[in-house]
């Protein structure tokens, strides 16, 4: 049953197949046997699980058909979640108990999810391959000496490995894309402003957007209906008349536009991944959609242009981790000071200092015209890029990542582990919908194609994504758990 | 040498909304500690802005207030730096895009003149908390109740010339933002503070001097001697041949001096830029207008319309605008009194100098506007006289009965009845022969003298006029 769609569990659930105390107990013990080598759950919240689930049974005993009706979920750890430790992958929130909880665990709780506990990830959402977690690096369920991706890699590798029916994750610059890619199952990046950021621990504000990882497009449209909606405690959630992603998703693809970046297939590309995304458009054409080459002429500026904005707000938003109000604080002070170079020196990892650093210099006098201004000019352009590619075609389409899922300490530095977000950044900067979507095997590890649409398309793309599903098994393959525990012992 | 000085003030009020800036909770002053502190207010990982719509009225209301420019496109910034009361690490204000703009307001000097004051900008900003260094041995206590309560910081142009000046700027400022009840604007709580940038030059020269910003001024009397003392220390340095160094020096009021505040703390690059979680506010004609809509009478225009309306002098109509509340007691006083001019001098003079003497605001006054008219009317239909009338408004204030009944039962009013003047006439004739002879003999200006003995004699209550013509009509 756990290896089931939220779809399919749906289904299970309202027939009297089976209950969600039954599902949950199912997943928690999924969980007490991977979890050790995947290390996918910074916090498993079983107790709390079980009684999520008994209620859920007798909701729906009573009547109730809330979507995700006792179905059971899991957290990305930066979304905050009353009553249980919420630690954004850090040292410095490793005592964090959040007293309240994210709009979007509110509205998953609302719709009857249970919420089976928090995924490890990237410290602060910082970083593609969950190896800058405190709580230790999450693990490719494909291949265990191999990373998830990241930042939302625990996510990825508990619904890729069946801890969970569906997770949650956040996307800055590929955090949902990259790590569905690497981990073989659906992920969906909505507009920015679709789902409300309250409660989501912020990396890069004007870049941060919430969306689901889970197993097919259909379950991501059942999600993100869930989670979309403007938020008054966002002022950057947007008002959109209400949608049912779900109702289009069987809409014909005959005259589809599709664009391929000339940009996203260049060198780089691994070419087996190039092959497998240009099969996987083939399908699509076969189904009626028309193909044509694009120009993003802006592309390979985007990650440089990210690589200076998203730190210059991080650098911001983790002022307010400083030992004074909550979280770690360095043993025996000798003065502010102190406290705050102690706190934040030992509370924070290398990678989250490095961005503050980075965003802390791209902010100061007589470098702000240098880098910030010009970065945010750069961020324009690559708007106009595709604004000016999406009067000619409906869909833009590619590889997710360069390369399948790298070993685990593979990366060298962190230059080049950053442009292993070549093709998902711009999609942040220009604010943009993507999904990525399980298009075939290198190596014996899946990889990803990305799918982007304009603002607030995600109808269309979880209507293409939804159709190649129903010609392609990609996203039903499956790790051997087994299998590759045995490869890590080896 | 002569020296000019040039001074431009920073001024934070804080806007009166219920709620704060960005969050829900109460803005109440005097609080017990971090009641008024929410899961936002203590910056919480994940909690997000949310503007509070008010705060942007009165900034617009006070930029219309001295015409100022307003920004069709506001965008708040936030101002990074670490301090224990900043829960965020940054502030948000507004840096390149404030609501309000360029504006002016005219002030009235000693001499008589006018003189326009510009003011360069008004932006929207959050409070701190603050620290408690007191009571806690060693530690530092926080109080987030203040943290993000909506300040409008108002930046001068270096306009003005003087410390008389810059008091005079200040009290019209404040007048402002009372009238248009934007501000409690009370320096003693806090809700109204000043910097002051202060430089001095040569007359004659054009070139500004290197000034100086003295922070932490909390009253109207303490801008007036911090600048006079910075002014003179900046003299004395130029005169020993020395510079001034640009700085942040603070006030002391205990000793009457400014001190600089060590270099670190001034040395802050706060590498501002646009805060993502906000969007610029955008504010069109309509909005504008109808906040206009809105505006009360301010004093410029009511000081005009008490001279022409009720004939005040111009002294006395600026007197009784200074505040809001002191031209509406007026204003009400004289409508119902039905003479202007009694009820300007009642205000200005013995209301006015009951409330220092007891340090009262107008609203803490037990003679409200209603009573005092009475008491006016009782003068101008001879009931009592103006000098009885000071002894009933002294009895006003611990009876609260009405006037009337205050003049009945202490036996104060004025006798009118000419069968009793005339026999207290009769006495005073009797009494004072030498006084009535002089009189007899061509010394009429004697006949003060008698009228005076009547009244003694009556105890302030005979009505002096008929006194005199009784007298004048018995000795002639």
């Amino acid at each position: 049953m756990i290896e089931k769609t939220v779809a399919e569990l749906s289904a299970a659930l309202a027939a009297g197949e089976t209950t969600s105390v039954a599902l949950t107990q199912a997943y928690l013990e999924q969980i007490a046997a991977h979890n050790e080598a995947l290390n996918a759950f910074i916090t498993v919240c079983a107790d709390s699980a079980m009684a999520q689930a008994r209620a859920a049974d007798e909701a729906r005993a009573a009547g109730s058909t809330a979507p995700l009706l006792g179905i059971p979920i899991a957290h990305k750890d930066l979304f905050c979640t009353a009553g249980v430790k919420t630690t954004s992958g850090s040292k410095i929130l490793h005592n964090f108990i959040s007293p309240y909880d994210a709009t979007v665990v509110e509205r998953l709780q609302a719709a009857g999810a249970v919420m089976l506990g928090k995924t490890n990830m990237d410290e602060f959402a910082m970083g593609s391959s969950n190896e800058s977690s405190y709580y230790g690096v999450a693990r490719n369920p494909w291949s265990l000496d191999r990373v998830p991706g990241g930042s939302s890699g625990g996510s990825a590798a508990a619904v890729a490995a069946d801890l969970c029916a569906m997770a949650t994750g956040t996307d800055t610059g590929g955090s949902i894309r990259q790590p569905a890619a690497f981990c073989g199952i659906t992920g969906l990046k909505p507009s920015y402003g679709r789902v409300s950021r309250w409660g989501m621990i912020a990396y890069a504000s004007s870049l941060d957007q919430a969306g689901p990882l889970c197993k097919t497009a259909e379950d991501a449209a059942i999600l993100l209906n869930v989670m979309a909606g403007v938020d008054d405690k966002d002022s950057t959630s947007i008002s959109l008349p209400a949608e049912d992603f779900t109702a289009t998703l069987n809409d014909s693809l005959k005259g589809l536009r599709i664009g391929l970046p000339k940009q996203h297939f260049t060198r780089g590309l691994n070419p087996a991944i190039e092959s497998a995304v240009r099969l996987a458009v083939a399908e699509l054409e076969k189904l009626g959609a028309e193909v044509k080459e694009i120009d993003l002429p802006n592309s390979d500026l985007a990650i440089s242009a990210y690589y200076v904005i998203a730190p210059a707000e991080a650098s911001a938003n983790l002022s307010r981790f400083d030992g004074v109000r909550y979280g770690y604080r360095c043993e025996n002070p000798v003065d502010l000071e102190d406290m705050y170079k102690r706190s934040r020196s030992e509370g924070f990892g290398e990678e989250v200092k490095r961005r503050i650093m980075i965003g802390t210099y791209a902010l100061s006098a007589g470098f702000y015209d240098a880098y910030y201004r010009k970065a945010q000019k750069i961020r324009r352009l690559v708007k106009e890029d595709y604004a000016r590619a999406f009067e000619d075609v409906d869909v833009i389409i590619g590889p997710t990542t360069p390369s399948p899922a790298f070993a685990l300490n593979s990366m060298k530095d962190s230059v080049t582990m950053y442009l292993e977000d070549i093709y998902t950044i711009a999609l942040n900067l220009a604010g943009l919908p993507g999904m990525s979507v399980p298009a075939g095997f290198v190596e014996g590890l899946p990889i990803g194609m990305q799918l982007v649409a304009k603002d607030y398309a995600e109808a269309k793309l979880l209507n293409v994504a939804h159709q190649f599903q129903q010609v392609t098994d990609w996203h039903k393959q499956k790790p051997s758990l087994t299998a590759s525990a045995k490869t890590t012992e080896a | 040498m002569q020296y000019e000085t040039v001074i431009g003030l920073e001024v934070h009020v804080q806007l009166s909304t219920e709620s704060k800036l960005f969050s829900g909770s109460a803005t109440t002053f005097g609080a017990e500690p971090n009641t008024q502190a929410n899961i936002f207010d203590l910056a919480l990982p994940g909690t997000l802005p949310v503007l509070n719509e008010k705060a942007v009225a009165m900034a617009v209301k006070f930029g219309l207030a001295i015409g100022a420019e307003i920004g069709k496109r506001s965008v708040f910034d936030r101002k990074n730096y670490f301090y224990p009361d900043l829960p965020k690490g940054y502030q948000v204000s507004q840096l390149d895009f404030p609501t309000v703009g360029k504006g002016s307001l005219t002030i009235s000097l000693d001499d008589g003149s006018e003189k326009i004051i510009g003011v360069t900008r008004a932006h929207m900003e959050e409070d701190a908390g603050k620290s408690l260094h007191e009571d806690y041995q060693g530690m530092t206590g926080i109080d987030l109740n203040r943290a993000g309560t909506p300040l409008l910081e108002i930046v001068s142009e270096p306009d003005l010339r003087s410390a008389k000046e810059a008091v005079a700027y200040l009290k019209k400022l404040h007048s402002i933002i009372r009238y248009l009840d934007i501000s409690d604007a009370i320096m003693a709580q806090g809700s109204m503070r000043c910097d002051a940038n202060v430089s001095i030059r040569p007359v004659g020269q054009k070139e500004f001097g290197t000034r100086t910003e003295i922070k932490n001024i909390n009253s109207f009397k303490f801008v007036e001697k911090a600048i006079n003392h910075e002014v003179q220390r900046q003299k004395d340095v130029l005169e020993d041949g020395g510079r001034i160094v640009q700085e942040t020096r603070l006030y002391d009021a205990d000793r009457d001096e400014t001190r600089s505040m060590r270099s670190k703390e001034v040395a802050n690059d706060y590498r501002y830029f646009p805060e993502p979680d906000l969007l610029p506010i955008v504010i069109d004609d309509a909005y504008i207008d109808a906040i206009r809509a809105t505006l009360p009478e301010l004093p410029d225009t009511r000081a005009a319309r008490f001279v022409s309306d009720y004939g005040l002098s111009e002294y006395d109509a600026g007197v009784l605008v200074a505040t809001r509340e002191m031209a509406d007691y007026f204003e009400t006083t004289a409508k119902l009194s039905g003479d202007a001019k009694l009820a300007a001098n009642w205000v200005s003079q013995d209301l006015q100098a009951l409330l220092n003497k007891h340090s009262w605001e107008l609203s803490d006054s037990p003679i409200q506007a209603e009573r005092l008219a009475t008491l006016i009317q009782r003068i101008k239909d001879n009931t009592i006289s103006g000098k009885i009338a000071k002894t009933v408004f002294e009895a006003m204030l611990d009876d609260n009965r009405d006037v009337d009944e205050i003049i009945e039962a202490k036996g104060l009013k004025q006798v009118t009845d000419s069968g009793a003047l005339e026999s207290l006439v009769d006495q005073v004739i009797a009494n004072n022969p030498d006084q009535v002879q002089q009189y007899r003999d061509g010394k009429v200006q004697v006949i003060g003298f008698l009228v005076g003995q009547c009244m003694q004699l009556s105890k302030g209550k005979a009505n002096p006029a008929q006194v005199n013509e009784i007298l004048r009509s018995k000795l002639s």
